[in-house]
C-alpha cells in the first residue's frame, strides 16, 4: 500500500483567514446610563465613597468594591494627563493621520480615561493640554460616539 | 507547606516566525529535552499543566492539539490556563500543596507570527469603554513610559541602558532572538516608534515554547543535582481601568515584595518579565532591588518574547542560575495584562 | 442608600454590538502540505508513526499516542473504509446541498488506524451501521481543491460488513510490527 513515489515537495500552502466574533453585550445600569447620555453629548461620572468621581463610571468602586450609584454631571472639557504619539496608525485605530492616545481627565472627574487626541503634530500634545470631544455625526450611545478629542482652543463653544 | 522544586527546564529557540510547524511539533523536542534533563519519561509525570492563548494564532482549542505532545494514551492528568504558563506553574504548585502529586510538567507555547499581536492583545481590555477604540499593547505601554519619564522616575537614557544590557546578556543565551553589543548613544539616536518608545524599547514578537518540571521534596534530589526550591509565590492583580491605577509604579509588585519578605541583600539575580524597557525600571524600583542583584542574565523578554511562555521562561532562567551554582537565591517574575496589570513572583533558592 | 441623583438621568441603554474581527495567515506544516497537495490530485495520504506503528490520517505531525514526531513514511490509503460510529443529522448545514436527514460518520479507511469524520449519502439511513463498508465518492476532478471536501461524501460499497473488534485487533497486530 506504500505510495511508490510520494509527491515531490511542493509550494508551502498558505491562506489568509478572518476570525469574527459577533458579540453583543448587555450594559447594566451604570455603563448603560453613561452610554445613553453620551448620545446627547453629555458626560456623567459616578461618585465614590471618598467623594472622588470616576469617569468612566463603574458599578463598583475599584478599591473598596462598594456599589456605586450617585451620578455627577461632568464638563465636556478635559485635561491630558499622559499620552503617546502614534506616527503610524494601525488599521484598527481608524485614524488617517498620526495622532495621540491620551489619558484624559474630564472637568469634574478624578480619574482619567483613554481616548484619542487629534493634533497636527507631536509637539502640540503635552500634559495639561485642554481638550474637547469631537462627536461623530450619528451618535449611537457608545464610547465611539466620540471620534477623538481635539484641543479646546480649536472648538467654538 | 510542601517543599517543591524546579528540577528541569528547556526552551525552544525564540524566533520571529516558526513557519508552518505547529505548536505541538515545536513542543515535542523541547519536552523530550526537559524530561531527559530530569531522567524522566512521559509516563513518570503525575500532572501536566499548560498555558497558551487561542487568539494568538487564531486556532480554536489549540491547547487540545498540544496534548498530543504528551503521548496521553490512555490518559494523562492534565489542566490548562488561558494565561502565561507561569500561572500553570502556580496551579501545579497548589496541586503539590494539596498532596496530590510528586511530579509535574509545565509547558507554555505561543505562535504570534500568524496574527497581529498588538491588535490581538487589545482584546485583554475592558470590552465596554476601552477595547472598542482598539488601543494596541505598544501604545498603552508608551503612555506609561511617558508618564513615568515626565514624573522623573527614570530617563530615556536609562531605558536604552536596559536594552543594551539585555542584548549584552543575551549573548550567553543560545535561544535569544536579539543579542549583541549596542552603544546607548546609538540606541538613543534612533527615531521614536510610538513616542516616547523606540522600537528597541519594545520586546520582539517571538514564536516558541518552553517546558519546566517540578518535583516534591521526596523526588527532587534524585532528579536534579541542585534543585531550585520554590520558597514563596505571590500573585496580585490591579484594576483593569488604566485611569484608576498609578501607571508610574507597580503597586502590586510592592505588595508582593512585602508579602514574600524579600531579602534584597541576599538576592543574587532576578528574572523580570518586562515586555518594554521602562517596565523593567518600574519593577526594579517598586521591588526596591539593589546593586547586588543582577537583572535578567538571560536577556529577559527584550531578547525574546514568546507570549504565554515568557513568564515561565523567567522561572526557568532563574532556576538555571541555581542549577549551575551561579546563584543561591533568585527572584522570578511573570506579568500579564496591559502596563504590568498582573504580577506573579517566585523566590527560588538553592538550599532546601 | 442611593442618594437622589441631581442630574437628569435617562433610562440606561441596554445593549451594544461588540464585533471583533481579526485577520490571520495560516501556513501548512510540512506533513499537512504533502497531504493537501496529494488530495488535490485525488490521493489520500496517511503517515505511519514510528512510535506506535499506527497509520494516521490526516497526518498530524505528532503521534498522540506516544508524543513523538511523525516524520516517517507517507502511505497512500484506499478509497474504501469502514464505519466506526455514526450519527443522523436532522439539521441542514449552511451552504450545503445535502438535505437532512443525512449521516455523519467516523470512517476508518483501509490501511489506516485513525478515523476521520465525513458524510455518508445515497443510501437508506437504516443501512448505515457500525461495521458498514463505504467508499469515497469524489467530486468531478475539475472541482478538486486542497481539502477533504474533494470527497463529496461516502457511499455504501456493497461489501459485507466488518466486525470492528476483530478488525481493530488485526490492525493492532499490524501496528506492533512497525512500532
Amino acid at each position: 500500500m506504500s505510495a511508490g513515489q510520494p509527491p515531490a515537495p511542493e509550494a508551502l500552502l498558505e491562506a489568509e483567514f478572518e476570525l469574527g466574533f459577533t458579540y453583543s453585550r448587555t450594559l447594566g445600569p451604570v455603563i448603560g446610563t453613561c452610554f445613553a447620555v453620551l448620545a446627547n453629548h453629555r458626560f456623567l461620572g459616578i461618585k465614590r465613597s471618598d467623594g472622588s468621581v470616576l469617569f468612566p463610571p463603574l458599578e463598583y468602586d475599584p478599591e473598596t468594591a462598594e456599589s456605586l450609584s450617585e451620578w455627577v454631571e461632568l464638563g465636556d472639557t478635559g485635561t491630558v494627563e499622559g499620552y503617546c504619539w502614534v506616527k503610524h496608525p494601525r488599521d484598527k485605530h481608524n485614524e488617517l493621520a498620526p495622532f495621540a492616545w491620551a489619558l484624559i481627565k474630564l472637568d469634574g472627574a478624578d480619574t482619567p480615561f483613554l481616548h484619542k487626541v487629534r493634533v497636527p503634530d507631536e509637539s502640540v500634545i503635552c500634559p495639561g493640554l485642554r481638550v474637547k470631544p469631537l462627536w461623530v455625526a450619528e451618535p449611537q450611545g457608545d464610547i465611539t460616539d466620540i471620534a477623538a478629542f481635539v484641543p479646546a482652543s480649536e472648538v467654538n463653544s | 507547606m510542601r517543599d517543591v522544586a524546579i528540577v528541569s527546564y528547556a526552551q525552544a529557540p525564540m524566533q520571529r516566525d516558526a513557519g508552518g510547524r505547529t505548536d505541538v511539533e515545536l513542543l515535542v523536542p523541547v519536552m523530550d529535552q526537559a524530561l531527559a534533563g530530569a531522567q524522566l519519561g512521559r509516563k513518570d509525570i503525575d500532572f501536566v499543566c499548560s498555558g497558551s492563548c487561542d487568539y494568538l494564532a487564531g486556532a480554536a482549542f489549540s491547547f487540545v492539539m498540544a496534548v498530543d505532545a504528551l503521548g496521553a494514551t490512555p490518559c494523562a492528568q492534565e489542566s490548562h490556563v488561558e494565561m502565561d504558563a507561569a500561572w500553570a506553574l502556580y496551579e501545579a504548585w497548589l496541586k503539590f500543596q494539596c498532596g496530590e502529586i510528586d511530579t509535574a510538567l509545565i509547558y507554555g507555547f505561543g505562535k504570534s507570527a500568524p496574527g497581529d499581536l498588538p491588535d490581538v492583545l487589545s482584546l485583554q481590555l475592558d470590552p465596554y469603554y476601552t477595547q472598542p477604540l482598539w488601543p494596541d499593547s505598544i501604545s498603552l505601554a508608551a503612555i506609561q513610559a511617558q508618564m513615568s519619564i515626565a514624573k522623573g522616575c527614570f530617563s530615556e537614557r536609562e531605558m536604552a541602558q536596559v536594552v543594551a544590557e539585555s542584548r549584552r546578556n543575551a549573548q550567553r543565551n543560545p535561544h535569544a532572538q536579539l543579542k549583541g553589543e549596542y552603544a546607548v548613544d546609538g540606541l538613543l539616536s534612533e527615531p521614536t516608534f510610538v513616542s516616547p518608545l523606540r522600537r528597541h524599547d519594545c520586546s520582539p514578537i517571538s514564536d516558541g515554547c518552553s517546558v519546566l518540571i517540578l518535583a516534591s521534596k521526596e523526588k527532587a534530589a534524585a532528579l536534579c543535582e541542585r534543585p531550585a526550591w520554590i520558597k514563596g509565590l505571590d500573585h496580585r492583580m490591579e484594576s483593569h481601568f488604566l485611569g484608576t491605577r498609578d501607571l508610574t509604579t507597580s503597586a502590586s509588585s510592592k505588595q508582593s515584595a512585602e508579602a514574600l519578605q524579600l531579602d534584597r541583600d541576599k538576592l543574587d539575580c532576578a528574572e523580570l518579565y518586562a515586555p518594554f524597557s521602562h517596565q523593567q525600571l518600574i519593577l526594579q524600583q517598586a521591588l526596591g532591588l539593589k546593586e547586588n542583584t543582577d537583572i535578567n542574565r538571560s536577556g529577559g523578554a527584550l531578547a525574546g518574547h514568546v507570549l504565554m511562555a515568557a513568564g515561565l521562561d523567567r522561572f526557568g532562567a532563574a532556576a538555571q542560575e541555581i542549577f549551575a551554582g551561579r546563584a543561591d537565591r533568585a527572584l522570578a517574575h511573570a506579568t500579564s495584562g496591559p502596563c504590568l496589570q498582573q504580577n506573579l513572583f517566585g523566590v527560588l533558592e538553592g538550599a532546601a | 442608600m442611593t442618594s437622589r441623583p441631581s442630574p437628569d438621568i435617562p433610562e440606561p441603554k441596554e445593549m451594544v454590538e461588540r464585533p471583533v474581527y481579526l485577520t490571520y495567515r495560516y501556513r501548512a506544516n510540512p506533513q499537512s502540505n504533502r497531504f493537501l497537495h496529494a488530495i488535490k490530485q485525488g490521493l489520500i495520504l496517511g503517515v505511519r508513526s514510528k512510535g506506535s506503528g499506527k497509520v494516521l490520517v490526516p497526518p498530524p505531525g505528532v503521534c498522540p499516542e506516544t508524543g513523538t514526531l511523525t516524520p516517517g513514511e507517507m502511505i497512500e490509503l484506499s478509497n474504501n473504509g469502514t464505519v466506526l460510529s455514526y450519527t443522523i443529522v436532522h439539521l441542514p448545514i449552511p451552504n450545503s446541498k445535502l438535505k437532512p436527514p443525512f449521516v455523519v460518520a467516523n470512517i476508518l479507511l483501509d490501511g489506516a488506524d485513525q478515523a476521520f469524520s465525513h458524510l455518508i449519502a445515497e443510501c437508506e439511513l437504516k443501512d448505515v451501521q457500525i461495521g458498514t463498508r463505504v467508499r469515497a465518492k469524489w467530486k468531478p476532478e475539475e472541482e478538486w481543491d486542497y481539502g477533504l471536501e474533494n470527497i463529496e461524501y461516502f457511499v455504501l460499497s456493497g461489501e459485507p460488513a466488518v466486525d470492528i473488534e476483530s478488525h481493530r485487533e488485526a490492525r493492532l497486530q499490524e501496528a506492533a510490527k512497525h512500532a
